[in-house]
């Protein structure tokens, strides 16, 4: 009734091309980011920031670079967390030792580091792919966590192994309490989602999907497949890359290499996976929903125990949501290969013909 | 060189491990394509049950004997895996038939993450014992040929005999019986196979159900060693670069496999290690891997089954 395009008449390719041709949701859309930077700084408090929107903005980040590859050109990654790594790591380097290294550029030279690691890993998914390409990925998550575990020079030669910074500030803007941390990760994530979403529509996101679908037929009618996954794993670390150095820089301020470790690979993939594959708004739930579900899981089942009279350990909260997500991963998998995105849309598209369906 | 020696019976030692593990990967590939991400799930899984019903079961029969409590936890463990392989056939790869690779792979990564948190809810999170009576004492051998001799732990050299078995039997029942050969069929060629009239869901049934106990065997080696504890999981990750060397669809691939891959590590980590700062064993498996993945995707002994790009 009230979400409908009827009427709203495209007089220009412009028109016509924009991200969201509906206006009803160029509002939505437009009125979520300005409650996020605006609405949330106010409502929000230190234990939501810290524990739920930051780490959901900067998994999202990094689960757009993962759809990027996985969802959108069908390569297979486990080695995201690789990536993260060396984007936190390169961005400490570069900011630890160039003097008055400025913040922002920093961590964009992570995620140029990153770039470079996941071009070189992703050299084999030119002859190999799905599950051997696995394998490669999984090759670059290992051998990145023995570099920074045991290379003294990415640590600083800091004795206990671990790196922290402090005094981040940008342009004379010191990001100290949580709030600003929220916004600054937020700036991030809008630039990055919008351009990650144009490059998906872009010439360069149609050949990606091609390759994904049939790498032969792709190749057959002139898209170079070295070419196009290259540059797939090119973009998706850059922006993982990025990703791992918020999550160092803002999010962790000090941390070790197992803050990178494999099960933030999987996390990753799941993510994806859960959020639905090849949508950019899909990394969002995906994040969202991987953030939360401990939380809420800690919250519930311990409050559930005691109705029946049992109580529930933080062990037993741990093993039920390693269940809860392999049912999930496997579910999804078998009945909506698409994920929540896939949700999203089928709910917009039954309200725009609703109250008459027929 | 008496160092030298030992280095290398402790990798090929290791290496019957991963060969182990490669196994149920090799198995449960040849015969329905899915790359099985879940099988150090199952080896943690199986040697939970193992090390619980060898603790529970003496107590709820009253029996005193720890063969017999063996024998039974053996037994039992064995059917947990059977109720396990159908269970997934039944609720997961049923619905997944004809799916791509990837998804499958993805499938059973959520498959071990359910394994996992399963297992250490019905039995528990703590590092468990099993004790199958495998002797610990070391032994020296050569001791004429070199000053000391070489120092062989003689459960390592129990564990080998077991995992020889092992493969025997395997073989066996792959060469000489009936399910046997349903099951090379079905590895060859899954259409034929059933328009021939072989059941492919049984089939895959009793695949996961013999990947299920070389699992459990794995586990039984592994926990006897260095108990049973979550880590064991790492050791299906260690595992599988063991079958890009070997090749995917080769038997006798994962079991040369593992033994390079454990030997390559060990002596790589004795004599490279200490360059570059030790620890290379974590990635050394896996930049061979690598290597081959660059040169010989087919590996060592696999059948040129890639679709190139």
């Amino acid at each position: 009734m009230f979400y409908r395009e009827n009427g709203q008449f495209k007089t220009s390719y412009r028109n016509d091309q924009q991200i969201f041709p509906i206006a009803q949701d160029r509002w939505v859309i437009l009125a979520i980011v300005a409650f996020a930077a605006i609405g949330v700084p106010l409502l929000a408090d230190e234990y939501l920031f810290r524990a739920i929107l930051i780490p959901f903005l900067i998994l999202s980040l990094a689960a757009i670079g993962v759809n990027i590859l996985v969802g959108y050109c069908g390569q297979i990654s486990l080695g995201s967390g690789a990536f993260m790594a060396v984007g936190a790591y390169m961005a400490y380097n570069t900011y630890v030792r160039i003097e008055g290294m400025p913040l922002i550029p920093a961590l964009l030279m992570g995620g140029f580091f990153a770039t470079l690691v996941g071009v070189v890993f992703g050299i084999p998914s030119l002859r190999v792919k799905g599950l051997y390409l696995a394998v490669a990925t999984l090759a670059a998550q290992f051998f990145c966590d023995w570099a920074f575990l045991r290379i003294g020079w990415f640590t600083n030669n800091t004795a206990s192994g671990s790196v922290s910074v402090s005094n981040l500030s940008v342009m004379g803007w010191v990001i100290n309490t949580p709030a600003e941390k929220y916004l600054f990760c937020l700036a991030f994530v809008v630039v990055f989602a919008l351009l990650a979403k144009n490059l998906v529509r872009s010439a360069i996101g149609r050949e990606w999907m091609a390759i994904r679908d049939m790498d032969v037929a792709a190749a057959v009618i002139g898209i170079r497949p070295m070419y196009a996954k290259l540059s797939a794993f090119a973009v998706s670390s850059f922006i993982i890359g990025v990703a791992g150095g918020l999550w160092g820089f803002i999010h962790l301020s000090s941390w070790e290499p197992a803050a990178f470790s494999i099960d933030r690979s999987f996390q990753l993939l799941f993510m994806v996976i859960i959020g639905g594959m090849g949508s950019i708004m899909g990394s969002f739930f995906g994040a969202a929903f991987i953030v939360v579900l401990p939380i809420f899981l800690n919250q519930f089942l311990p409050w559930a125990g005691s109705l029946v009279g049992l109580s529930v350990s933080t062990a037993a909260v741990s093993h039920t949501e390693f269940m809860i997500f392999g049912a999930l991963i496997v579910w999804f998998l078998i009945v909506e290969p698409h994920g929540l995105a896939k949700l999203w849309s089928i709910a917009k598209q039954k309200l725009r013909i609703w109250p008459f369906p027929h | 060189m008496a160092f030298f020696l030992e280095a290398l019976f402790g990798g090929l030692m290791a290496g019957m491990l991963y060969s182990l593990v490669a196994l149920g990967f090799v198995l449960i590939f040849k015969a329905s394509g899915v790359f099985n991400f879940a099988q150090g799930a199952m080896v943690l899984f199986a040697a939970l049950a193992m090390a619980r019903f060898s603790e529970w079961i003496p107590g709820w029969l009253g029996l005193e004997g720890r063969l017999i409590g063996n024998i039974l936890a053996f037994i039992m463990a064995a059917a947990l895996m059977f109720v396990l392989a159908w269970l997934i056939e039944r609720l997961v790869l049923r619905h997944l038939v004809n799916q791509e690779g990837v998804t499958l792979l993805m499938a059973t990564l959520g498959i071990t993450y359910f394994l996992d948190g399963l297992g250490q809810t019905i039995f528990g999170s703590d590092i468990y014992q099993i004790n199958v009576g495998m002797p610990k004492d070391p032994i020296f051998l050569f001791e004429g040929v070199f000053e000391g001799g070489v120092l062989i732990n003689l459960e390592d050299v129990y564990a080998a005999c077991i995992a020889a078995l092992l493969v025997l039997m395997l073989s066996l029942f792959f060469q000489k019986t009936g399910t046997g050969r349903a099951l090379r069929a079905v590895a060859d060629d899954h259409q034929a196979a059933q328009s021939i009239g072989i059941p492919l869901n049984r089939i895959w049934v009793i695949v996961w159900f013999v990947a299920g106990i070389t699992a459990l065997v794995a586990g039984i080696i592994w926990g006897s060693k260095m108990g049973v504890q979550f880590s064991l999981t790492t050791v299906a990750l260690r595992a599988l670069p063991v079958i890009i060397l070997g090749g995917l669809t080769s038997v006798p691939g994962a079991i040369i496999g593992g033994l390079i891959i454990g030997v390559g590590e060990k002596l790589s980590e004795v004599y490279l290690g200490p360059y570059v700062g030790g620890g290379i064993e974590i990635w050394f498996a896996y930049m061979l891997a690598l290597v081959f993945l660059l040169f010989r995707p087919q590996g060592l002994f696999g059948e040129k089954i890639i679709d190139r790009v």
